[in-house]
Order: structure tokens, then sequence, then C-alpha cells
């Protein structure tokens, strides 16, 4: 089991108002699953992103990532987690504009304490994975948004975590790109990798095996697609694992 | 993690490099000015303490003490118990002294040819140069020869020379003292007033010897002038000259002195207790500027805090500690000190090299200063960088991420 979150609760103090922004959930995803977190603005699922990521603590309830529980670790225990376990991909991509795509690719590994030329050869590696092999010494702001949203990509998969997070990682491209992309997360989840995808839009939701719908705080259904969409077709810039 | 916390820090400072100058400025302004400052106060101390030496470095005066034949007791220096043998005991038994000049004076009437001057005659041994900081600026002093065979020739000052000589050279010309002739063989340099407002330069300088047996007819000393080799063995020099007088002289346990030795010490101490209280307010009014240019540095780098909010934030997600961002940050707020420093140090030096070229101010550059106020640039970045990176530091990784 590769996430096991038991009756998670986040209460927000807004003022004098208590907002339950998490009101017991309960949700398990397996070693290589493809799941997709579906739900309307305001439903919960950001919280439940930012905890699933270790950004947040819960306020109650327990969480075991990769076996370990997470719920209560100190803000430096979980800056380890999330360097080590888990591989960001966020919508607005958050790369560094000052640093090359190499760099940018190579940077969890600073914190990892990667010697520097084993980073880059990794991060040269992972961008070849992702089909930007030459695009390594470019800008962020010299890339295409599915470029870039491909280095954040590489960027995520370098000190080989247990789980990849995305959220909403295909909301500021365009439905080529983002096709492009997801079709990227199909194959490092038919390699393996175990993937939790936020999303709002349904047509994403469906490239995902899984859809886990959230609202108001709750899980309200759980179900499986039979049939994957079709944006699991192979983009023209197939990964290969090196 | 240190050096890869240093390589991120001198990536963020390359990004804005006019902003990173313009923050050094403040440190570069405030180390200069503590250094051009304290070089200016350590120029006036030395300036002092050159012209207080001037009197005669390290010098010791013994003077005989006063008589008292029947209970009547008369001037110091009246008494005739100091002798040629206790001045050549002092010099030749006593560890420390590097010169000893005996001597004795008394005022004469000078003539010569139809112009006439009184003044005052010094006896003594050619030592007396070196110890009272005279120094011949025509002819040469006398001999230790001229000395044993009591010859008649005089070295004198600038202001017998103006006067008995007018524009002509006295070199090798005899005038009269007391009415007997005198050769000149000298000529002294000028040294200008005392600082008791008495003329250093009036003054006739004879041969000990000639002094005592040919113009006062006398055996006794009126003075005996004597230069520790270093200020540090004055005290201890001194004590020894009381003791070996006091045996000289046999005077038994009890019995007062009949003798004075006395040192300059004490009016160096006050010269110098003024020059340090001129360097450090100085140096403290430039030290003030240092504080402001520290004040700059937190200034910008809260700046920096607040317009990288996102990349910290970034940082945080892909699992930058606590100490990482605090590290990166406070590098940051050092390398500008410690660049700013060094800066600040040419251009103090430069500053004081020009204060003293085009002012015409005596400056001292001391090493201290320099390593005071570097040291003090480094630890200002520290201080005042301190502050912004932990507020970095302590960034919620969701807040920073959401931040705009």
């Amino acid at each position: 089991m590769t996430i096991a979150l038991r009756d998670i609760t986040k209460i927000y103090q807004m003022g004098d108002t208590t907002v339950h922004a998490l009101a017991g959930v309960s949700l398990d995803v397996a070693a290589g699953e493809f799941t997709a977190i579906m739900g309307p603005s305001g439903s919960g699922k950001s919280t439940l992103m930012n905890i699933l990521g270790c950004l947040d603590r819960p306020t109650g309830g327990s969480y075991l990532l990769d076996g370990e529980e997470v719920a209560t670790l100190s803000d430096d225990a979980l800056a380890v987690i999330r360097n080590r376990k888990i591989g960001f991909v966020f919508q607005s991509f958050n790369l560094l504009p000052r640093m090359s795509a190499l760099q940018n690719v190579a940077l969890p590994m600073v914190y990892a304490g990667v010697d520097k030329h084993a980073r880059l050869e990794k991060a040269a590696w992972a961008m070849g994975l992702v089909g930007l092999g030459d695009r390594q010494h470019h800008r962020p702001n010299e890339l295409s948004g599915g470029q870039r949203q491909r280095v954040a990509i590489a960027r995520s998969l370098v000190n080989d975590p247990a789980i990849i997070m995305a959220d909403e990682p295909t909301g500021n491209l365009d439905t080529k790109s983002g096709n492009e992309i997801m079709a990227i997360f199909n194959d490092l989840n038919a390699q393996g990798r175990t993937v939790v995808l936020i999303t709002h839009e349904p047509d994403i939701a469906a490239c995902a095996k899984r859809v886990v719908h959230v609202r108001d705080g709750k899980i309200i259904r759980d179900e499986r697609n039979q049939e994957v969409a079709p944006c699991s077709g192979k983009a023209s810039s197939s990964p290969s694992k090196a | 993690m240190f050096w890869e916390s240093v390589l991120i820090a001198l990536e963020g400072l390359k990004a804005n490099k006019m902003r990173a100058f313009l923050t050094m400025l403040g440190i570069i302004i405030g180390v200069g000015a503590v250094i051009a400052m304290v070089s200016i106060g350590m120029g006036v101390r030395q300036k002092v303490e050159t012209s207080i030496a001037g009197l005669g470095s390290n010098l010791i005066i013994v003077m005989p003490g006063a008589t008292t034949p029947s209970g009547v007791r008369l001037a110091a220096g009246s008494s005739t118990t100091l002798t040629n043998g206790d001045a050549q005991a002092i010099g030749r038994e006593i560890a420390g002294v590097s010169a000893v000049a005996p001597s004795v004076q008394r005022s004469y009437q000078l003539v010569y040819g139809n112009q006439n001057w009184t003044t005052n005659v010094l006896g003594t041994t050619p030592e007396y140069l070196e110890v009272r900081n005279f120094a011949v600026a025509a002819g040469t002093i006398f001999s230790s020869k001229d000395i044993d065979t009591r010859a008649r020739v005089a070295v004198i000052g600038q202001t017998v020379a103006t006067n008995l000589f007018g524009e002509f050279s006295p070199l090798g010309q005899t005038i009269r003292i007391n009415k007997a002739p005198f050769r000149v063989i000298g000529v002294l340099e000028a040294k200008g007033q005392s600082s008791m407002g008495q003329d250093q330069d009036d003054t006739v300088i004879v041969p000990l010897t000639t002094a005592q047996e040919r113009l006062l007819g006398v055996t006794w000393l009126q003075n005996i002038s004597v230069q520790a080799e270093s200020p540090e063995v004055i005290d201890k020099v001194q004590e020894d000259i009381t003791t070996l007088l006091r045996t000289r002289h046999r005077l038994a346990p009890g019995v007062p002195d009949n003798f004075t030795v006395r040192n300059l010490a004490a009016v160096m101490a006050t010269a110098q207790e003024t020059t340090s209280t001129i360097t450090l307010l100085l140096g403290n009014i430039a030290a003030i500027s240092l504080v402001v240019g520290g004040i700059g540095i937190m200034n910008i780098m809260l700046v920096s805090v607040t317009e990288r909010t996102r990349e910290i934030g970034i940082r945080k997600a892909l699992g930058a500690t606590f100490n990482n961002i605090l590290l990166q940050f406070l590098i940051e707020a050092v390398v500008i000190g410690v660049t700013g420093g060094l800066i600040g140090i040419g251009v103090g030096m430069a500053g004081s090299y020009a204060i003293s070229y085009f002012a015409g101010w005596n400056t001292v550059v001391s090493p201290i200063s320099i390593i005071v106020a570097f040291g003090f640039s480094v630890l200002i970045g520290l201080f005042f960088g301190l502050y912004p990176a932990r507020k970095a530091a302590l960034l919620d990784p969701i807040d920073a991420l959401r931040y705009e």
C-alpha cells in the first residue's frame, strides 16, 4: 500500500468560523495505481492534495505514506519526505526562472545531498525520459507551456519517489500539450509508478484507471474506469527508460 | 550542503548585481570611513608622540638635590653632590641605558666683532645631541678628544648665529665667551620653541670640561640626561639610578636622597590619553555609518525575501529544510558584508592617503583598524541578515507557493 489515509480531518479557523475542509477522509492507493481525485472548487481537493503531498499536516487521523506515519512529523521531517518520496507536478509548473531546465530538474537532488556530477547526469537522463534531451540548457521562459510541464515532470522523477502528485497538471495547457502530458503520466504509470492526479476536468480524469470524487470534504464516489480514455495513446515524443 | 548554499547565494546575488552593489555601498562607505577616520586619529597621535619624543625620547633627568647647610634649604640643583664619576657610573653600570650626557650651564655674554649677545652656555658631551634630539646643521660637534683637552670650541644655535653673524657663515670664526676666545665648529639645526615657550635655538654648546674648568671653575654637575633604551625600561632604569647614586653618595637608609630623578613618561601618558580619545571619537562616528550600512543590508534582504517568496515555496516543496533556506539567505547577507568590507578596506586606505596627500594631515593606517572594521562588516552581515533569513526559512510552503 503506497497511501493509506484513515479518518483524515482538517479544520481551519477563519476568524470566528471553523471550516471543516476535510471531514473524515479514508483512502487507500496501492502501489502502481493511477488515481484521479476530482471535485469542484471548494470541495477540499486542494487541502487533500496538500496533505497527500506532505505540504500540510492533518488536524486528525492517520496518514501512512509508503508504510511511514507522516501525519505528525515536524516541518523538517516533512521536507525530507517531500524530497525523497513525493514528486510534485504543479498547474503553474513552478520552475525557477533564472536556472536552466537541467538545473531545475537537478534541484531536488541538491537537497538530497547528491554530488554535482551525479546530479547533472541523473537530470539529463530524466530530461531524456520526457523527450527534452535537446532542451537542457534553455531557461524556462524559452520553452513552451507543454515543454515546461515536461521539465517539471522530469524534476518530479529524479529522486525516484514512491508517488507522483500532479495538481491540475494540464490546467494551463492547450488540449494537444495537455494530451501529451497525460500520455507521459500514462507511460510512467505503465512503468509501475504510482500517480495521483488532481483535476476538475472530467476528460482528464477519464484517463485515470480510478477516479475519486470529493465534495464538501468527503469522498462521495470511488469508481474504476473499465475503459481508459483515448488520451492514453502514445505521444509522438514517446519516453523511453534509459 | 554548505558549499551548495554558498553557490545558490552567489547565483542569487548575480541575478541582482546593481542592487547587491548598492547594498554593499553602505558597508563600503562604513568600513572605508572607519579606516580613514581612525587613520587620522592615529596620525594625530603619532604627531604628538613625535613632538614629545622631540624633547628627548625615553629621557630621564638626574639633578642634584637641595643643599641644607644649617637647616636652610636652598633651591633644587644648588647642591654639588653630582659628579662626573656619577655620570660615568650610570653609563657603565646600569642596564637599559643607551646614552648619558652630563652637563653644566650658565649665562654668558658672547662677542663677535661689534656684535654681542647674552645666552646660555652649556657644557656637555657629544651624547647630549642624541639624548635631547639636537642635530648639527653645518660643521660638526666636538669630539671626546676636545673634551680631554678642554678645547676652546663651540657649537652655536640658530638664534645665536643669526644675532652674531647675520647672513655670514659662522663656521671657523672666533667668538668670545666671557672674554675667552672660542672657535665655532658647528651650527645646530633649528628646533624652535619648546613646549614651555623657551627658544631651544638660543644656546651655545661647549665641551663639558672646558665649561667646568675654563668658564665656571667647578668640578660638579648640574644635570645628567640619561636616555633609556625603550619606554618599557624607563621605570626600571630610573629605580636603578636612584639605588646606584644612593650607594655612591653613601646615604644611610632613612636619609633622604640628595638628588632627584625624573622622566617624561607622565607627559607622554597624558598626551596618549588625549589622542586615544580623539581616535575613539572619530572611529565611533564612522562606526555609526557602518551600522547604517548594516540596516541597508537588512532592508534589501527583507525586500529580497518578499520578492522571492515563490522561489522559497518551490524550494521547500522540493525538500529544502529550514536550515537550507536560512543558510541560503544568510550567506547572501554575509557575502555582501564580506565583499563590501574588502572593497571598503581599499577605499579607506586610498582615502587616508588622499587625506594626507591633499590636506597635508598626518594619517596612519593601522592594521588593527583594518581587522576590526572587516570583522565588524562580517558580523553586521550576519546580524542584519539573520532576521530576513529566518523569516524566509519560516515561510509556510503552501502560502509561499500561492504567493503571486
